[in-house]
């Protein structure tokens, strides 16, 4: 079966101008920077990063909210770029995203019902009066809403119920693909796991093919099959879950593992890779490989030739000329990665004695 | 303890807002020696935020409404006339806010906002304070700090604005330095860097931190004692490792058990704490936590819990009703994976009008806050449990979802 979605060279560059009236471009954020991947039907991709990496100028490009500078983008045998008037309202019908910031992404003077309607109202659909509510109702109770609030506002629900509001505008088209950028980092870790299993369920029973961003590596682990690491605009590592979390090969995937917290004091004593200095600004990112100048690793070869994205032992496909190796992998990581209970045990029914 | 350096005792502070007084923080105390790190744990309006403020006195106001004691080098920072306290305020006490960006004047230079809080408390020459800012900056770990001290707060990154703010709270070598969320609006890698930061610090200059944070992760790896807030009190407290060791509270195995590890197996599924943190105006009766707790009794509904030793030790204390031997086989199943109906059953299991020696009926306690007479609570104890919470808690986020 061919891919959902398959990304090619995909660039988004941002024009800096200069002058107030005669504006000339001096230069350009290279926000996403020759970004290829595929996504299958039903699988969830993981995309991480720190801020200002392009993660989520590549979501916003995979639903068309941006036109990207080159690349292509295809989705169910459509090109994305391509697409205009009713070609692209099509296409957004089956491409849908649920964003970061439940506060600012829901309309204040609207109504639950009327934001959760829109998408039918803008496609047409169940165009009955009574129709259009029971849809609006059924989606409510869906994803844990009270039908009953059909008519309250936003400001009358708290950041977890905002997010399932987001979550039933985003699925109320049934679309094949959900984009959700930064769903859970909003909220109030009690919520996140609220929110997170919703986003399981529905994915389970819709069949949803569902891409995810966020900056927390134990969340992306925990929703994602597989994860694609991104560093200045460019796909640095991309693997399953279980193989990116156990035998990462690039050393900023390395990093960002070994800099993550772990909730357990015992198993907290190892060392750390810390990685120095800031991102640079992907306006004038480094030459070659672009993490050299933060890379512990980095040799003279790094700023010279550019590392492709290539297979590596273990199952990685990573863009780095000296990988990780096995012994470097055990010392930078939490020691709790390397003592991993097998498989969850299964519910016992005897447990009420 | 008499020698630490803060004592809090039975801290309370209410605000009175046009929908009623909100109870931020309710009758809460701690203690933290000199040279120690304190992680405070909880959600947002959990009151973690408010008793550190009250520590500078920041929330003093008209409307606010301050009860307790906070014994900082045997003087009472609640009581403390303004012009005292203005003297320990970034000088004996000093704080780190969550965003620097909003923290930090946008209109004056890094530099001068350094120079300031060292003026303020010092009597040097401008280019004595100016010295010490630059070292101040290459003691954070800002590089090229004879430049960088002259820049605006947005010419620097996230993570160096949150190195400035650090240094800033630094230039008076404090004894007490409270950290207020100091990495949530930072990167990962940019947090390790941050937290081995203030680990370094607090070895050079000895100072204590109260670290307050929702993040689990953080507290373990630099905490040495932790706090657990939920509505305004604190419901367990120990050192590091009994709280991830052996946790005793339902609220504690809720923040657990909700966050996905990455030392835990992959597809493991998360178990949430159902519904959502009660108002502060409307608290429920008894239990604060019982309308979320899943392993809740009826009597739960009418019964205060206090702070009591767990296990016997004295250091580790929490304030839930179900008996210790019920709290270890529940904690024991949650760890080997049981589902959440096979735990729930176990709390059923064993007897249950024992209410343990530390507590008292709720009949007995006189918050004095409450307008309802407090018999009627007993009366009432056939009442669903979300009776008392506001009227946008919706019946379909419950324990149902837990699923």
């Amino acid at each position: 079966m061919t891919p959902l979605i398959e990304v090619k060279d995909l660039t988004k560059h941002f024009p800096i101008k200069q002058g107030i009236i005669f504006q000339r471009q001096i230069g350009a954020v290279k926000a996403v920077d020759g970004v290829s991947f595929e996504v299958e039907h039903g699988e969830t991709l993981g995309i991480v990063g720190e801020t200002g990496c392009g993660k989520s100028t590549t979501a916003r490009l995979l639903c068309r909210l941006m036109d990207p500078t080159s690349g292509t983008i295809t989705f169910d045998g459509r090109d994305v770029g391509t697409q205009k008037g009713d070609g692209l309202k099509a296409l957004h019908r089956d491409m849908q995203m649920v964003f970061q910031d439940p506060y600012s992404s829901l309309n204040p003077r609207k109504t639950i019902g009327s934001i959760i309607s829109e998408p039918f109202v803008i496609h047409g659909l169940h165009s009955g009066a009574g129709e259009r509510k029971r849809r609006v109702q059924e989606l409510m109770d869906r994803v844990g809403l009270n039908p009953e609030h059909y008519n309250r506002y936003p400001h009358e629900f708290s950041g977890g119920q905002r997010q399932r509001i987001g979550v039933a505008r985003a699925i109320a088209l049934e679309p094949k693909l959900l984009v959700a950028d930064e769903p859970v980092s909003a909220l109030d870790v009690s919520i996140q796991a609220q929110v997170l299993n919703l986003l399981r369920e529905l994915q389970r029973e819709m069949g949803l093919t569902l891409i995810f961003i966020a900056h927390d590596l134990s969340v992306v682990r925990h929703m994602c099959d597989r994860v694609a690491v991104m560093y200045l605009g460019k796909i640095v590592e991309i693997a399953s879950s279980d193989v990116l979390y156990s035998l990462p090969r690039h050393p900023y995937t390395g990093a960002l593992l070994s800099a993550v917290p772990v909730p357990d004091p015992t198993g907290g004593k190892r060392k750390r890779e810390l990685l120095t200095g800031d991102v640079p600004s992907p306006a004038n990112p480094p030459r070659a490989c672009r993490f050299h100048t933060r890379c512990p690793k980095a040799q003279e070869k790094c700023s010279q030739d550019e590392p492709l994205l290539e297979a590596k032992p273990g199952g990685s496909i990573a863009a780095c000329h000296f990988p990780l190796t096995d012994e470097e992998i055990a010392t930078r990581l939490p020691v709790a990665l390397s003592r991993q209970r097998p498989a969850p045990e299964p519910a016992t029914s005897d447990a009420s004695t | 303890m008499s020698e630490a350096l803060l004592s809090v005792q039975e801290l309370r502070v209410a605000f009175h807002s046009d929908d009623g007084i909100v109870h931020a923080v309710d009758g809460i105390s701690y203690e933290i020696g000199a040279g120690k790190t304190l992680g405070i744990v909880g959600e947002s309006g959990s009151g973690k935020s408010v008793s550190s403020l009250t520590t500078l006195g920041l929330t003093r106001g008209s409307r606010a409404q301050i009860e307790g004691q906070m014994l900082f080098e045997g003087r009472d920072l609640i009581t403390l006339p303004d012009d005292e306290l203005r003297k320990i305020r970034g000088n004996d006490i000093a704080m780190i806010f969550q965003d620097p960006l909003s923290a930090l004047h946008p209109f004056y230079r890094v530099g001068a906002q350094l120079m300031e809080t060292i003026q303020v408390h010092r009597h040097v020459s401008k280019s004595a304070a100016k010295a010490r800012a630059v070292e101040l900056l290459e003691l954070v770990g800002i590089p090229d700090p004879k430049r960088r001290v002259d820049q605006y707060p947005h010419e620097f990154s996230g993570g160096m604005r949150q190195r400035a703010m650090i240094a800033m709270a630094l230039a008076n070598e404090p004894k007490l330095l409270i950290a207020d969320e100091p990495t949530t609006a930072l990167d990962v890698t940019v947090q390790a860097q941050i937290l081995a930061l203030l680990a370094d610090l607090q070895e050079r200059l000895g100072m204590a931190i109260i670290i307050i944070t929702h993040d689990l992760g953080v507290v373990a790896e630099i905490a040495d004692e932790i706090a657990v807030m939920y509505a305004g009190r604190i419901v367990e407290r120990g050192t590091t490792q009994e709280i991830f060791g052996a946790p005793q509270h339902p609220y504690t195995w809720g923040l657990l058990s909700s966050i996905p590890r990455l030392d835990s197996p992959r597809g493991e599924e998360l178990v949430p704490i159902s519904g959502r943190p009660p108002s502060l105006i409307n608290r429920p009766s008894g239990c604060y936590f019982h309308p979320r707790c899943p392993y809740v009794r009826d009597a739960h509904k009418r019964v205060d819990p206090r702070l009591e030793p767990a296990n016997g030790s004295t250091g580790h204390v929490v304030a839930c009703l179900l008996e210790h031997a019920v709290r270890d086989r529940i904690w024991d199943g949650i760890q080997s994976g049981r589902d959440p109906e096979a735990l729930r059953r176990m709390a059923d299991a064993s007897p249950s009008p024992a209410i343990p020696a530390g507590a008292t009926p709720a009949a007995e306690e006189s918050d004095g806050t409450d307008s309802e007479p407090s018999e009627s609570r007993l009366v009432e104890s056939e009442s669903p449990a979300g009776e008392r919470l506001p009227p946008t808690e919706s019946p379909y986020i419950g324990p149902e979802e837990t699923r």
